[in-house]
């Protein structure tokens, strides 16, 4: 199959892994930022197969982690309502809030759909126009100029019962966050593939040269992951620190730029609260003043929203890369993807998710 | 008493939900536990004992009054109920998977199966000439697996309260002497293997229910299993036991034998035959095939010398076609299932939790 088989070859892989190991001579830690990227490094067990001196550090680039805890609560208060019909990416569904989640929504009368993409929501707001459809807008660069076109198409419709509960945020913030945290070890970053699609490589090339670190704009696939890597330890061995571009066959430098465009008319810059990590200036995406229409953040008053996190969750630190899952005391015990104290465990590109379901019992590994 | 959550000993009981959830019956953890708190105690027989409400119950017919089977013939007896949305598919309906199921269940403990019971819940409104395809696809499938329906029920539910129709079959059948299949039987270095390529029923399924195109055309793999094992057992391979991937797939169902045989097992992923479509299908939605449900598969797990000569035989009939061993039963990790991945390296496969969740970006 096109892009699956020869990107998972085995031979490759043993080559890219041999060429990683003739070239790291000394200790170094690189983060990729994104979940998906996480989940494929443990998933395919990458991390286990490279040099001991090579530490992964895993970012916070799992949107469904990051949404802020009030969000999810507002979302919960919104889906409850009788009169809405919330849509949200199945991801979300059993994110914990406060106190509860969108599937016991769901299980207590609430109608919360699962679907794959705003358009079926607004599918949904066409079909039945007494019902009030609200979608999650959630994710990175990804997946928002889909959700930016969702509300230029409703516009267009004149749909007056669609709206869009909107927490965006955006991957060069973060990574600048964490560049600039006092305890920061990481020396060189895989910049996420898909993100880049979109937006480009632009704002990772300034990265790069303000902070002094490699940066490589990486894929998905193992042959994807490892060829990143390759390239940051190839630069970090050699004091490089340059922006460059792993995964030409998804990204060009400009990005999309229709997407952009799209991006542009419908979003605005604002400051984010991260879960886990805690506000992030310029780090979000909101509805400009004019989609105001479609905000259902302005739609639904569902004020006194007071976000309770449990003690013990330490996915703010799991998702800077300052612990990983195992060491969180939690892990496997009062946390577990059924019980789940917070996001990073119910994500499928949460990384304490990714350790639970791939790694718990650090099984022998084949070399 | 038994319903009272407060008295559950697990270390993780079902606390987090007061009501039925979907989940409950996807045939992962939340199902298990359903089971396990809810319904194993309040079955519980006179004498405290409790049954093991697995695939299909074996009954002892020559019980004698002091108790304790007589190892003479044991009569298996199944149940399940098809509720499955849209009720037609690639490949099927409703009405196949409620004969070759529980045909299947009964056949997974070593049993011929002998007859059928089918009952019906029907919603008021549910137009006849829908029920009557359904109806003649239940006996067509009987006929061509050679196992009756033999007697059934009927009931009416007013409109909205009934989902269209569903469908209980119970499957009874003999387990011939000196056949005992059963995961007391698996032993350190036995052989699984996987009766052909998994994935076809619940991409099937999902193909027609959220109206995806995933190129070529899935179809369900929905079929009797009971002639399968019927050469297996005519050959005389050392099969230690037998279940079906339904829901869950073959990933369930291995954590369930490892579990309930105390040991563990180790799949190699590319050993696992998934057909092309279900590997695009599942790779756009971010499944893994291992989870998605089969209704006409089996994974044995078989004594390592017979590995190869149980392969042959299932390759021999059409429904075995693409048979593999996908595994071995170890002694490391009892009660979990690792797999080794393309590139050497290892991950868990964990019981599915409840539904897949369709992914994000």
């Amino acid at each position: 199959m096109r892009y699956l088989d020869e990107f998972n070859d085995p031979a490759l892989a043993r080559s890219l892994l041999d060429d990683i190991a003739r070239r790291t001579t000394r200790p170094w830690a690189v983060m990729e930022v994104c979940g998906g990227q996480t989940h494929g490094i443990i998933r395919h067990g990458i991390d286990q197969l490279l040099p001991e001196q090579l530490t992964l550090v895993h970012g916070p680039g799992c949107p469904v982690c990051v949404t802020p805890l009030e969000t999810i609560d507002r979302a919960l208060a919104i889906a409850a309502r009788p009169e809405v019909t919330f849509c949200t990416f199945g991801d979300m569904a059993r994110v914990p809030g406060s106190h509860t989640d969108l599937l016991s929504v769901k299980a207590g009368g609430g109608d919360v759909r699962l679907v794959y993409s705003p358009l079926d929501a607004l599918h949904l707001a066409e079909e039945d126009p007494a019902r009030q459809v609200v979608f999650f807008a959630i994710g990175f660069e990804t997946t928002a100029p889909a959700n930016a076109m969702a509300a230029t198409l409703a516009r267009d419709k004149a749909l007056t019962n669609f709206s869009l509960l909107v927490s965006h945020v955006l991957v060069p913030p973060a990574i600048e966050a964490i560049l600039s945290a006092p305890d920061c070890r990481v020396q060189g970053f895989l910049a996420a593939g898909h993100v880049c699609t979109v937006m480009g490589t632009g704002q990772y090339e300034s990265l790069a040269a303000r902070h002094h670190v490699p940066i490589v704009v990486t894929g998905f696939e193992p042959l994807d992951l490892l060829e990143g890597i390759r390239r940051v330890v190839t630069q970090l061995e050699e004091g490089g620190a340059e922006l460059q571009n792993a995964y030409a066959r998804a990204v060009r430098p400009a990005g999309n730029p229709v997407a952009r465009r799209v991006l542009d008319e419908v979003f605005e810059t604002c400051d984010r609260t991260w879960r886990g990590i805690g506000a992030i200036p310029a780090s979000g995406w909101r509805l400009r003043e004019e989609w105001a229409a479609f905000d259902a953040e302005r739609r639904f008053d569902v004020g006194g929203i007071t976000a309770v996190e449990p003690a013990a969750c330490r996915a703010g630190e799991v998702l800077q890369g300052l612990c990983t899952p195992t060491e969180c005391p939690a892990f496997g015990t009062a946390c577990t993807p059924r019980t789940p104290l917070g996001a990073p465990m119910v994500s499928s590109e949460g990384a304490c998710a990714a350790y639970y379901q791939y790694r718990r019992l650090e099984a022998p590994v084949i070399r | 008493m038994v319903a009272d959550p407060s008295n559950w000993s697990c270390p993780v009981p079902l606390r987090h939900h007061e009501t039925v959830v979907l989940g409950h019956g996807s045939g992962g953890k939340l199902g298990a536990e359903l089971i396990d708190h809810l319904f194993r105690p309040a079955f519980a027989a006179a004498d405290g004992a409790v049954t093991d409400l697995g695939d299909a119950a074996l009954v002892d017919l020559e019980r004698t009054q002091a108790g304790g089977g007589t190892g003479g013939p044991r009569l298996a007896f199944s149940t399940d109920s098809f509720v499955v949305q849209p009720r037609s598919f690639p490949g099927g309906n409703l009405g196949d998977l409620a004969v070759n199921g529980t045909i299947n269940d009964v056949a997974m403990v070593g049993a011929t199966p002998l007859a059928l019971s089918a009952a019906f819940v029907l919603e008021e409104g549910l137009p006849l000439a829908e029920l009557g395809a359904l109806v003649s696809s239940m006996g067509a499938a009987a006929r061509r697996a050679g196992v009756p329906i033999v007697t059934g029920d009927t009931k009416v539910v007013d409109r909205g309260h009934g989902d269209g129709v569903y469908v209980t079959t119970a499957g009874v059948g003999l387990v011939p002497q000196g056949v005992d299949l059963g995961p007391h039987r698996v032993r350190v270095g036995d052989a699984v293997l996987v009766s052909g390529p998994i994935g076809l029923h619940g991409i099937a399924v999902l193909s027609v229910r959220d109206g995806f195109e995933f190129g070529a055309d899935v179809e369900s793999d929905t079929a009797p299993l009971h002639g399968l094992v019927a050469g297996l057992l005519r050959a005389r391979v050392d099969v230690r036991m037998l279940r079906d991937p339904t829901r869950g797939g073959v990933a369930a169902t291995c954590n369930e034998i490892a579990v309930e045989a105390g040991a563990g097992i180790e799949l190699v992923e590319s050993a696992v035959p998934v057909p092309e479509a279900v590997a695009t299908a599942c790779e756009l939605l971010g499944l893994d095939p291992l989870e998605v449900a089969n209704e006409g598969r089996l994974v044995a797990v078989v004594g390592p010398e017979d590995a190869e000569a149980a392969l042959e035989v299932l390759a021999a009939d059409p429904l075995g076609a693409g048979a593999a061993r996908i595994g071995s039963v170890t002694a490391t990790h009892p009660g979990v299932v690792v797999a080794r991945t393309g590139l050497g390296g290892s991950r868990v496969i964990d019981l599915p939790l409840a539904e897949q969740l369709p992914r994000i970006c």
